[in-house]
Order: C-alpha cells, then structure tokens, then sequence
C-alpha cells in the first residue's frame, strides 16, 4: 500500500514537466514523423499517403546533397575550434591575470548579444571595400574580396561567425570545471618539477574529460541548429554555397509550403542526431572518466 | 485582443454593477492590418498616421496595423494566420505572390466589393502597369499600394571628376558599360577602388535580373503562370552582359552585391552607378551628400524594367464585415491625395496616374524631377516575375543568376538548369 502511494507520489510529481514535453517535443516529433509520409495538402488536392514518396524527392534533391556537405563542412569547421578556443580562454582567464574579470567578460559578451545582432555587426565587418576585415587588410596594402559574395569564401565566414558566438558559451562551463579541481594537484605537479605543459596534459585535460564530452555534444547540436545567421547574412546564397540543413528546412516549410518535404527531411535530421548522440554516449562515456 | 476587451468590459461591469452595456452594441468592426518595411525611412509612423486618420473619418472601423517584418516574413505570418484560423483580415504583401495565394485560397477578389460607380471607377484608376501583377483570370486579386521599379542613381560628382556630362546618364547598355569603365579607378596594386556600376543581386536577383532581360527584348514568363522562358537567347544575352559587366570588363564588383548595402556604397563613394528600387528615393535623397540624378535604367534592344512592391490583400476567411471594412481601407489609402502623400513620403511610385496632378505631388516633382523619373518609366514596365508556387521558381532562376555571377556556372548552363528546374515545379499547373 505504501509502495503504491509513493509510486502515485512519483508520477503526480513528474506529470507536469512530462506533460510539457510530451506537448511541445513528443507529440510534435510524432506529427512530422506521421507527415513524411503524406503529400502536402493544397485546397484543390487534400493530403494522400504516399509511402516514402517524400524521401525519395529529397535523396533525389541535388540541393539536399549540398545543404548536408555544408552542413558537414560547418560542423567539422565550429566543433572543434570552438572547444579547443574555449578551452585555451578558459585556462587563460583562470589564471592571476590583471584584468581578469574583464578578459572573461570580454569572451564572453558574444553568447550574450542575439544572433540577429551578431550577424548583422558581422554583415558590416564582411562589407567589401570599407567593412571592417577590408579596412583592416587594406592595411598591409590592397586586398579586395567580396567575403560573402563568393561561393569559396562565404561558408567560411558563417563558420567563423558561428565559432565566435559560441566559445565564449562553452569556455564558462570549462571554467567551472577548472576551478572544481582541487589546487592540491597544482602544488604538487609544481613540487614535482612537472612543467605546466605536462601538467595540463596529464592531470587538467583528464579531468576535464567530462565538460569537454558535454560540451561536445552540444557543440554538435548547434552545428545543425544555428541558422539565424545564415537568414541574416546570405539566405543561403550565393547558389545554395550556404545552405544548411535546417535552413533548407525552414525554406521548404515556409517559403515553398511543403510541409510533407519538410517533415521528411525534419525525420532524417532527428534520426541522423539521435545517431550521433547515442554514440557519443554509449562510446564516448566510457573512457570519459578519469581513473 | 477581442477576448481581453471583453474580459475588461465584464470587469467593469462587475465593478459599477448598475451600468448597463450600450458599449457592446455599437462595438466597432476591428481590422487588423498586416503590413512589411523593406526600404528606409519612418514607415511604421507613416502607417500608423493613415490608420489614424483613416478611423476619424470612419467611425465604425477600427484599424489595427501590425508591422510584420520583411514582405518575405510578413508573408509567412499570413499563410500561417490563415492556416491556423486567425487571419488578418487586410495584408500588404508582394504581388508577385498573388499566384500562391489564390492556390492556397488565402484570398478573396476585390471584384466581390465593387458595388458603386465610384469603387469602378476606383478599380480602373491604376497604372495598367501595376494591374498587371494584381489581376488573372479576369478578376483583380490585389489593389496596388506601395510599388516601385528599378531606376538608375547616379554620382553626379564623380560624373564630373571623370570628365563625363554630369547631366546626361547612361542610355543605352553600351553607354552604360563605357560610363562604367571611364567610372572605375584601380590603385597601384590593381585593386579598384571605385566601381562604375553595381546591380546588387542578394534577396531577389531575379528582379534586378528582370530589367537587364526585358531590356534585352524577353519576358520571362506567361500571363497564367504555369510557364517560363529562362533559356531564351534573349534571356542568357541579358546574363551574359550582367555577368560581362564584372567578370570580362571588371567595371562592376565580383561575386554577389548585397542588396541592403547598395545604397551605402553608393553613399560612400565605391560605386557611381547603382541600381536600385525607387522606394529608396527618399533614402538617397536624405542620405547623398553629393549631387545625384535619377533615370530610367538604359536600354537593350527597348527600355524596361519590372515592377514591384506590394498589394493589399483582402482575407478569405475573414468575417463579412471585416472584409468590408478592408476594402473600405485599401480603397481609401489609395486615393489620389493619399497615393501622392505616400509617394512624397517614402519614395515608391503613386500608384494612379491622377495622384500626379494633385497640388502635393505636383510641387514635390517640380522641387525635385527625379521624383517623376520612376512614373515616366511605367511606359516600358513589365509585370515582376510571378508563377505558381512562386517562391520555388523564383529560387530556381535566383540559384542559376548566382552560379552564373560567381562563375560556377556558363550564363548558358545556368539558365538552362534554371529552366529545367522550373519547368519540373510547372508542369502539373497545365
């Protein structure tokens, strides 16, 4: 009898939090699961099942093809520069240093600016001829690029923008971490004679193992998820040279309408990150901990 | 909104107790007004004033506008309204759109409203040029408000520095392109440092694009919508001379010219001759710190350029009395003294042609000719390219404009990939 008042107890207690989730992330999942497979309704032709008919569109999708490419390009470029800078701030700012409250502020003022606004400073710096990066380099005489309008260069600069938005984000949680580890280990790898090189690398990057394994996981959602810029600085252009994922997303949804193509590629982008975040757990937690 | 009256309504009743409700028999027809910025200037004020004035001569309507953010934006909010069941009964979007709307049902003809002489007459009162985008299938589906065309700014003082006539601009493309190099300075290094010409091509390249092809003696698509022509000769001539412009002659800036920074380049000296939208007119205006002229972008085989800008739009599934009150509101904010009030106001062409002869617009163009510049150019008009699923063609031809300007792509290659592509979208619309 007990029991089951406590598992009643439980439940009550998890209901409203499930409840929110199962509202705005289950239901809506399962909605765009069931949708793939349905043409897109239109007044004159209501929805029809059509089995993996959207699927096949979308592999069928040369710009698909190339929003995934980017999007691969993207993540491989902000993943790991955005950790190893966060982690070089941190161990920076963790330091005596004068100034110290300010360098930290200082990194970490882009997390805190909107993306909206932090595209459109960088849309000013990226301007050809008197943008801040031309007026720079115009310093070590004459160089002219169109930063943004050139399909070599234009996904580097949304990746860099990226990088800058989001280390100072993760050099918090790296600071953290570092000022949980006991300074006992400092003072005696410094008895030691241990140089600070070697200190890091055999005793702080160890026991950082567990931030960097989440930071890792979220640095790998942002790279699907942060588009706002790619609306802001180029739509995706010049000739899809931009185009992400989720911002190809958006443009089949709510530029075109269809909302069963939409759906598809929704499914896929779900699976293809719940794949990767299952491995990241299962593999990845094991040799996490520092023993 | 009307929920949180009425709840404030039965407060009050609440409170005072003895009050009857006479408020609640006369409540006046509420109009929510969907309406985008995309140029410079004050525009939320301008609206809201219209919304105002509109009210005090109206007294059953009140007019509530909501700034919905780009045409683009403002579009989404509609069809997501729509689809949801809240739509705003009146909107202000592209008129290029018309094709996705009727498709989706989104909207109703203004043609259901017109009862009186006065609304025929009213109907009939547009610059043909700007019905062109707003009516198929006999029926008129968007009343125009804020249109515009492409024209050419130029720098009269560069003009001037160059040695060229600061009076005369360019009228023909091979003027153009000879203006443009004498335009071009280039420092020591070989870097330019001052473009002859720019026709930015982020956003819509298809727009800017529709001027150098009309000029060129194409058009792009049929009066129904379900087919184009981007592998033209004419067509892939025009993109040929656009791509020419900087990639052969280097008198125009590589790659892809933002469309928002056009006007500040030309501001700050980098380019002498841009093309851009007239509703900047007032920007430029405010903004130049040098003399500069304003004409009618040269010519092809012929003088063209496509219009654009937004309709008024009236809501399917609006109420009855809404609907009617959104026609009273689009029928009065385009009448002649507003349409010149607006031209004045923020630059885009007054969209009838008696609204030129009312005093305040008269004294504007007489002050300040450039102002006349746009109207004089809806002779060579061409309706804006608008399709079915419209947003999925323009972006089929925007994608081979853009391989094409940044050199992935023969203008041949590009605008038959275009084609292809646009061709697949159209098919079942046939």
């Amino acid at each position: 009898m007990r029991r089951l008042t406590a598992t009643i107890h439980g439940w009550l207690l998890l209901l409203p939090a499930m409840a929110f989730l199962a509202l705005f992330t289950h239901w809506p999942a399962i909605g765009t699961l069931i949708d793939s497979f349905y043409s897109t309704p239109r007044p004159r032709r209501p929805s029809a099942f059509m089995g993996l008919g959207n699927y096949r569109e979308i592999f069928d999708d040369p710009i698909f093809w190339q929003a995934l490419t980017n999007n691969l390009w993207f993540a491989v470029g902000t993943i790991p520069v955005s950790i190893g800078l966060a982690m070089l701030m941190a161990l920076w700012v963790n330091n005596h240093i004068a100034g110290r409250t300010l360098v930290r502020m200082a990194f970490f003022t882009p997390t805190v600016l909107p993306m909206i606004a932090v595209a459109n400073i960088w849309l000013f710096f990226y301007t050809p001829q008197y943008g801040l990066l031309a007026q720079f380099l115009g310093l070590f005489g004459s160089f002219s690029q169109n930063w943004l309008g050139s399909k070599d260069t234009a996904l580097l600069c949304v990746t860099i923008v990226a990088v800058w938005k989001e280390a100072g984000f993760f050099m918090i949680f790296y600071l953290a971490a570092l000022q949980q580890i006991s300074p006992s280990l400092g003072e005696a790898a410094a008895l030691e004679g241990a140089s600070r090189w070697y200190f890091f690398r055999r005793v702080q990057f160890p026991l950082l193992m567990p931030t960097t394994l989440f930071v890792l996981v979220n640095a790998v959602i942002n790279a699907f998820r942060t588009v706002d810029h790619i609306v802001v600085m180029t739509r995706g252009g010049p000739d899809n040279a931009t185009s992400l994922l989720l911002f190809r997303i958006y443009e089949l949804g709510f530029g075109f309408w269809d909302t069963g193509l939409a759906s598809a590629m929704t499914v896929i982008l779900l699976l293809g990150l719940g794949l990767v975040a299952l491995a990241q757990y299962t593999f990845l937690e094991k040799r996490v901990h520092y023993r | 909104m009307k929920r949180r009256e009425f709840l404030k309504g039965t407060a009050a009743v609440a409170g005072t107790a003895t009050i009857a409700s006479p408020a609640i028999s006369q409540t006046p027809t509420e109009l929510t007004f969907y309406y985008p910025v995309a140029v410079g200037g004050p525009i939320t004020k301008l609206v809201d004033t219209l919304a105002a004035e509109f009210e005090k001569e109206n007294a059953g309507i009140k007019v509530k506008p909501v700034y919905a953010g780009t045409y683009q934006e403002t579009l989404v909010k509609l069809i997501t309204a729509h689809k949801s069941g809240g739509a705003p009964a009146l909107s202000v979007v592209l008129s290029t759109d018309m094709f996705t709307l009727i498709d989706d049902d989104v909207i109703v003809a203004f043609d259901d409203f017109v009862k009186t002489d006065d609304d025929k007459k009213w109907l009939q009162s547009f610059f043909p040029a700007f019905m062109e985008n707003s009516q198929t299938g006999g029926k008129t589906w968007g009343a125009p408000f804020q249109r515009s065309t492409v024209v050419l700014y130029w720098n009269k003082e560069l003009f001037k520095e160059t040695g060229l006539d600061p009076e005369k601009a360019p009228a023909s493309w091979a003027e153009q392109l000879a203006f443009a190099e004498k335009l071009t300075k280039v420092d020591a290094s070989g870097t330019a440092t001052q473009w002859g010409v720019q026709v930015p091509s982020t956003g819509f390249p298809y727009w800017l694009f529709q001027g150098f092809s009309t000029q060129a003696g194409a058009i792009l698509m049929n009066q129904e919508g379900n087919r184009t022509f981007f592998d033209k000769p004419e067509v892939i001539e025009a993109l040929t001379y656009w791509v020419d412009l900087s990639r052969k002659h280097k008198v125009h800036p590589p790659g892809i010219v933002e469309w928002g920074t056009t006007p500040k380049d030309f501001f700050e000296k980098k380019v002498a001759m841009m093309w851009t939208t007239t509703g900047n007119l007032t920007n430029v205006r405010n903004n130049a710190k040098f003399p500069f002229g304003v004409a009618m972008l040269p010519a092809g085989k012929r003088r063209g350029s496509p219009t654009g800008g937004g309709n008024f739009h009236i809501s399917s599934k609006a109420p009855k009395e809404q609907q009617e009150a959104a026609f009273r509101f689009a029928r009065w904010c385009t009448m002649p003294e507003r349409a010149a009030q607006w031209c004045v106001d923020t630059g885009y062409v007054a969209v009838r042609k008696d609204a030129f002869d009312t005093p305040v617009l008269k004294k504007y163009v007489s002050d300040f000719p450039a102002a006349a510049v746009a109207r004089d150019q809806l002779e060579f008009a061409v309706a804006e390219l608008s399709t079915h699923e419209n947003q999925r063609v323009t972006k089929a031809l925007n994608d081979g404009l853009q391989a094409a300007l940044t050199g992935t792509k023969t203008p041949v290659q590009a605008m038959k990939d275009s084609q292809a592509e646009a061709e697949r979208i159209l098919v079942r619309y046939r």
